[in-house]
């Protein structure tokens, strides 16, 4: 019953972020988390657990976020009489539908044929919606209004902070859901095609339609966080289906870690965290988001998940404390070295001649102040590079299983 | 009637004939094995009757009914599963994983997603036990990718024999292994598939003219010999074929 256990906290956690997270800002980025795990999690569903790697997985988020929206218009017209909360329910069963259109001639094949369908369905879309007007709105998009309708128990989501339970509920309900899923007999299919289709035929299943099956899940899922979209930021525009959201998911699900199911929702986290937080102090946060996600694939190929879980073996070996000094005389100077690289983009990047970083005043076009940093950069890599043999010693020891027979 | 009847039986692949013209009959409980020099096409009859490849001209019944060019999941669910001789199975699903996937469609579960494996009690016991069989009991939780070489041999026979099909077609089973771990793999292959029709692709002869009933010389996409093994072992056709004497496939063209 640990796994039960692990949801009742989860639910607790979400229910209470907002207790010690009260600024407007702080409850859009957690809205804006909601969003990303529920639509990261259903692009796992492709890549991570189907294997099924897609450029064009915010086609059905948009399209269901677009359909989201003139449902919310048509409560507005008291064409329907339904609450907000349903919103959601309604991307979800249009993202269904597209993945289904979509996927019914894309799931013939995993691997470069999905892929490039998947981008080339992507484009298509992303143009096409610039065209047809009178349904995605052109560039201005669409717009509406989420405090139409009937209340839900006093709730009519003006504030933020409504649309947030709103959201946390849908993504909790989301994610167990997708959890379920890969509990079950085509969710273990899904995993056993990606390892291997040809065999799976032999065992009695269809890859085609393992596949599509996982694809019709993944969008209809895209397509409730298309919804939740919606409803957070009430309107949806060509940026919301074209190949920088798709991009984006695919960063958050791979940095995340593909591998484990909490993978996305880390880095969805972590990804939204970095978009508003770092976005608020330099204009270059997409650089260090690319440099992120290629150290993530050289360095880290199960993500941030995968990093973590690399410490369950010290840690059931009751070692782990082995690891924590050299984990600091590492981490010391790659900060350093980080800071200082970070400090010389900046300074390049700064149009102004004083330019301020961590405190420290620097002359943008100064040689001195360019010798210092370039000194500090060469100086910390230099450290951190003497420190790596202690840093792998640490980590074999702390993996090995008889400590008595290390050299 | 025999269980699985090739009629006429060819394949090309461009102008070449790989398989020419085989007519074959196994009947049900038999133990068959089919011999031949390397190049023969024995992998790629299999490949024909498991579906893999199309056939070129001919058929394939099996129960009487026709299995030629059909996908390799339909004929599996027909009751007709296989091994392979290059070991195909789920590298990165555990053990544990690779067996219950193999189960789930003979015992109904199709591409159910409303139900949780956890509480599929039937099909996890039924797990447990064919797990005991192959004797990867102790590896259940180990990544398939991850065994020895002779209990992916294992697995991949478990695989096979799960799906509870009638006839199995084991490509040669017990290729790359030691003395020791092929008489333990022969010892379970007539384990798990007692009561099963067999065919068996096998370059050890000791191995074939122990365990078949009956043998099949194929040479150059030809049977030239289909008999008892003390009768193949007399064939001087067969013979001749395994002394290197290059047998001329027939004259057609």
């Amino acid at each position: 019953m640990f796994k039960f256990a692990v949801w009742i906290i989860f639910a607790i956690v979400i229910v209470l972020l907002p207790q010690f997270f009260t600024s407007l800002l702080s409850v859009s980025i957690l809205n804006q988390m909601a969003i990303a795990i529920v639509f990261a999690l259903s692009y796992n569903m492709l890549l991570g657990q189907g294997g099924m790697l897609s450029f064009g997985h915010a086609v059905y988020f948009g399209l269901g976020g677009f359909m989201a929206v003139h449902a919310l218009l048509g409560i507005e017209d008291g064409d329907y009489f339904f609450s907000v909360t349903l919103i959601p329910l309604v991307g979800g069963l249009f993202g269904l539908l597209a993945a289904l259109f979509i996927g019914s001639f894309s799931t013939h094949k995993a691997g470069t044929v999905f892929a490039m369908i998947s981008l080339g369905v992507g484009e298509l879309i992303a143009a096409s919606s610039l065209i047809l007007v009178s349904f995605f709105g052109g560039e201005a998009g669409v717009s509406g209004d989420r405090t139409y309708g009937p209340t839900f128990f006093g709730y009519d989501f003006a504030q933020d902070i409504q649309v947030y339970y709103l959201a946390a509920a849908w993504m909790f309900i989301a994610t167990l859901a997708m959890y379920l899923f890969t509990q079950t007999p085509a969710g273990r299919m899904a995993n056993a095609v990606r390892d291997n289709p040809e065999r799976a035929e032999f065992i009695g299943y269809s890859a085609r339609r393992v596949r599509l099956i996982s694809f019709v899940m993944s969008g209809f899922f895209a397509g409730i966080a298309g919804g939740l979209f919606a409803v957070n930021y009430e309107i949806l525009t060509e940026q919301n289906l074209n190949a920088v959201t798709s991009g984006n998911v695919l960063l958050m699900a791979y940095i995340g870690g593909l591998g484990f199911f909490i993978g996305p929702i880390i880095g969805a986290v972590v990804l939204t965290l970095m978009n508003s937080v770092l976005s608020h102090y330099t204009t270059l946060w997409m650089l260090y988001l690319g440099i992120m996600f290629v150290l993530t694939v050289m360095f880290l190929p199960n993500g941030l998940t995968g990093f973590l879980m690399m410490h369950r073996t010290p840690w059931h070996l009751g070692k782990i404390r082995l690891l924590i000094k050299p984990y600091i005389v590492t981490s010391i100077p790659g900060a350093v070295f980080a800071l200082s690289l970070v400090a010389m983009v900046e300074m390049a990047h700064s149009s102004e001649a004083e330019f301020v970083f961590l405190g420290a005043s620097f002359n943008s076009s100064g040689i001195v102040s360019w010798g210092v940093l370039i000194a500090i950069a060469l100086g910390s890599f230099i450290a951190l590079r003497r420190s790596l043999p202690a840093l792998r010693e640490a980590w074999a020891q702390a993996n090995a299983i008889d400590s008595g027979e290390q050299k | 009637m025999s269980l699985l009847q090739l009629q006429g039986l060819s394949k090309q692949f461009g102008d070449t004939k790989i398989i020419r013209d085989v007519n074959l009959e196994i009947q049900p409980g038999e133990k068959h094995a089919i011999i031949g020099p390397n190049g023969a096409g024995k992998s790629t009859l299999f490949h024909l009757i498991s579906g893999r490849y199309h056939v070129s001209s001919g058929s394939i019944l099996f129960k009487g009914t026709p299995i030629h060019n059909r996908s390799p999941f339909e004929i599996t669910r027909l009751g007709l599963a296989r091994s392979f001789q290059v070991t195909n199975i789920f590298p990165l699903l555990s053990v544990f994983e690779n067996v219950r996937c193999a189960l789930l469609w003979s015992m109904g579960y199709r591409y159910s997603f409303w139900q949780l494996l956890g509480k599929a009690q039937a099909l996890n016991d039924r797990t447990e036990a064919l797990l005991d069989e192959i004797g990867l009991h102790a590896r259940r939780n180990l990544p398939a990718g991850e065994l020895a070489y002779a209990e992916q041999r294992a697995l991949e026979l478990g695989i096979a024999i799960a799906s509870g099909a009638e006839m199995i077609l084991l490509d040669e089973p017990v290729a790359g292994m030691s003395h020791t771990e092929a008489t333990n793999a022969v010892a379970l292959i007539r384990k798990v598939t007692a009561g099963k029709t067999l065919i068996m692709v096998e370059h050890d002869m000791n191995i074939v003219f122990d365990m078949a009933d009956r043998i099949s010389v194929l040479v150059y996409g030809e049977i030239i010999a289909s008999d008892i093994p003390s009768k193949i072992r007399g064939n001087p056709r067969v013979q001749e074929a395994y002394l290197g004497e290059v047998v001329p496939g027939g004259s057609d063209a």
